[in-house]
């Protein structure tokens, strides 16, 4: 915990107005960090991942939901840390298995709101089962997927996002698998919303989260990322700076890249931003309180 | 209730419902597939819920967020899904989530025989997930103690707050008996009583022998739980003052509960010189095998084992005080013969085996009782 968080919610500290013991309470979003919880994190300086996490509390208070009633699970990896430092019903998994578990606490209490946490490789290699059936049965869970197209805590192995020809340190000569897109995916196996923003449009982040959130079904929150330590390192990238600004440089709004002429389009390098579904279709739990109704002698 | 004749796995899933077990995930596979489908019937009946999840991962995955959600759960499986169990079931065992795993045993290794019976997976259910962790295993012998034991299986697990495996086998659990189940109104299961506010509580507070409560998430107690060594409140730790203590209660927490958790059927005969110890399936032909070697003149006990983890050591030990040699019989090439010779000695320990998913007949037992 370092004083430029506060600063980052125009709070002044520069004359020890608040003293440090009353951080937590200082604002409502600060006050669902955990106070009992050691900062700073364990992510690298620089790392975007802590964006994440600010724009999740700050749609979760924009939303007004209280504490309790939110259940955030998480799998392996540096993204997966993520829960342990706010305060609300925080779950860390296996690898790759957060949306299982969270399959389970979500049918045994569907009144919580349940948000999954998880990186690309978690996500979407040892994860990717769980990925696509949680959102083919449309359990109303909001999936965060930061994607920093690497295995961070490992070390900087390719993951299931990494780019074409990039490097990793399995892939010393170059990534030769396709990445998968993260948003077709979800929509592809029935996400009723799915979004893609990055760390460097942290407000863009809050809204698509608190959207998700409120979303009565399966969504999915893309967050760019990107892993200066690993990733960047291999392949010359810079700093974490050099990189932030390249989420902002390499990406188009879908509002932008919808006016594109076709061949221009079709020539776009550039990752797409914005919210790329949001459909109404009934939530498994809603469709079993149907199965219960028939079981108990209700309609057929 | 009235007599009914009733398969072994069915008589899993009523025992389940009578406990108290309101969530079921699993994925299809023989010969385990009817405890599923009579959950799929029987739970929404009561308000319960039934998913058929993609794989017996997300399976075991599911009924631990469904425990943690505060639904009592199970799931059910054979030997290849509950290898793939194994990391899961230890994450129960490390972040203490009450829950009960089914494996109805098969032939294996790999996919071998899903029609054949075996208990192959008696040193799996003890140790086939990484690392050091208490485990309960139960072994009914009859349809009806499918029943018993799987009530009893939900009972200890939130009593101590660990997953229990109830270990069955393809005979017992596809075998028909008429059976007697008792009226679910005379069934108490075990409650957790979370006695702490939310600001005193501490989840995995580390007094010696003691079990904590675990309180369900979204009703105030908003704490972390991990996989990771942690802390009393469940915070990630690496300092060796806090996962010291961890180790000593967890990995002991069973041991001033033994007369509780470890049960055991004795038919002792006075002045017997052999014995025979069993479980499961095989105890059957031991039961039939007995009553030949008895008709015979022969004195012989026997030791039927309805828990096999944790093992009863104090009651094989001092059955190998009284007794020259001790039979096990096992559908398998030997694996609970090796906690028998732990306690007796090799020498006195006549192993018969059978591993190609044919039962251990009467005779091969007789035959090792008169060799």
């Amino acid at each position: 915990m370092s004083e430029h968080i506060l600063t980052a919610h125009d709070l002044d500290v520069s004359e020890g107005q608040i003293p440090r013991e009353n951080w937590f309470e200082s604002s409502e979003t600060l006050s669902k960090l955990r106070k009992s919880k050691k900062f700073p994190t364990i992510w690298c300086s620089g790392c975007g991942i802590g964006i994440v996490m600010g724009a999740l509390i700050r749609a979760i208070d924009h939303l007004g939901i209280k504490n309790d009633e939110v259940a955030l699970v998480a799998g392996i990896g540096c993204t997966a840390r993520m829960p342990v430092y706010m305060d609300f019903n925080t779950l860390h998994t296996t690898h790759g298995r957060a949306l299982a578990f969270a399959t389970g606490l979500k049918i045994a209490r569907p009144d919580m709101h349940v948000i999954a946490i998880m990186g690309d490789g978690d996500a979407l290699a040892i994860g990717g089962n769980h990925f696509i059936h949680t959102a083919r049965r449309n359990l109303d869970i909001t999936a965060i997927v930061v994607n920093n197209a690497i295995y961070g805590m490992t070390g900087g192995q390719y993951s299931p996002t990494t780019p074409l020809d990039k490097r990793a340190t399995t892939a010393p000569y170059g990534n030769i698998e396709p990445p998968f897109p993260v948003c077709e995916l979800a929509i592809a196996a029935g996400a009723t919303y799915v979004a893609r923003s990055t760390v460097y449009h942290a407000l863009e982040l809050d809204k698509f989260l608190a959207e998700a959130i409120a979303k009565d079904g399966f969504s999915l929150v893309e967050a760019m990322s990107y892993c200066h330590t690993t990733y960047g390192r291999l392949n010359k990238f810079g700093k974490a700076t050099d990189m932030m600004r390249s989420l902002k440089d390499n990406t188009i709004t879908k509002t932008a890249y919808d006016k594109l002429p076709p061949e221009e389009r079709a020539s776009n390098t550039k990752f797409v931003r914005g919210m790329f579904c949001n459909i109404d279709r009934l939530p498994y739990t809603s469709q079993y309180d149907k199965v219960i109704a028939r079981a108990q002698g209700g309609a057929q | 209730m009235t007599i009914k004749l009733m398969q072994g796995n069915e008589a899993i899933g009523m025992g389940a419902i009578a406990a108290g077990c309101r969530f079921y995930a699993g994925y299809p596979i023989t010969p385990s597939t009817e405890v599923a489908e009579i959950l799929s019937r029987e739970l929404p009946k009561l308000g319960g819920k039934f998913i058929q999840m993609e794989d017996e991962i997300a399976s075991m995955a599911a009924i631990i967020g469904a425990r943690v959600g505060g639904l009592k759960s199970m799931t059910a499986t054979s030997g290849p899904g509950f290898s793939l169990m194994q990391e899961n079931l230890g994450y129960a065992a490390m972040a203490e989530i009450p829950c009960v795993i089914v494996n109805v045993q098969r032939l294996g290794p790999s996919t071998g025989q899903p029609t054949a019976a075996s208990q192959g997976d008696v040193m799996q259910a003890r140790w086939g997930t990484h690392g050091d962790h208490p485990m309960i295993a139960l072994t009914p012998v009859t349809v009806r103690q499918s029943f018993d034991l799987t009530v009893k299986a939900f009972n200890l697990s939130e009593k101590f707050r660990t997953p229990v495996i109830l270990l069955t086998d393809e005979i017992i659990g596809h075998m028909r008996e008429p059976v007697k189940l008792p009226a679910f109104e005379t069934i108490h299961p075990y409650e957790q009583v979370v006695a702490d506010t939310p600001e005193s509580y501490k989840a995995f507070r580390n007094e010696p022998g003691d079990v904590p409560p675990m309180a369900p998430f979204g009703r105030g107690y908003r704490y972390h739980i991990t996989g990771l060594f942690h802390d009393e409140v469940g915070f990630p730790t690496q300092r060796l003052d806090e996962i010291d203590p961890w180790l000593e209660r967890v990995n002991h927490k069973f041991d001033r509960h033994l007369d509780e958790i470890i049960m055991v059927e004795s038919d002792f005969q006075e002045g017997a010189k052999t014995a025979i110890v069993t479980y499961g399936a095989t105890a059957r032909s031991a039961r039939h095998a007995l009553k030949i070697a008895r008709q015979r003149g022969l004195k012989v006990s026997m030791l039927t084992l309805l828990t096999i983890w944790p093992f009863p050591e104090t009651q094989v030990e001092s059955l190998g005080d009284q007794v020259d040699r001790i039979i096990v019989p096992e559908m398998n090439l030997g694996q609970l013969a090796l906690e028998v010779e732990r306690m007796v000695g090799r020498r006195k320990v006549k192993r018969v085996n059978r591993a190609n998913g044919e039962m251990v007949t009467p005779q091969m037992i007789l035959d090792a009782i008169e060799g």
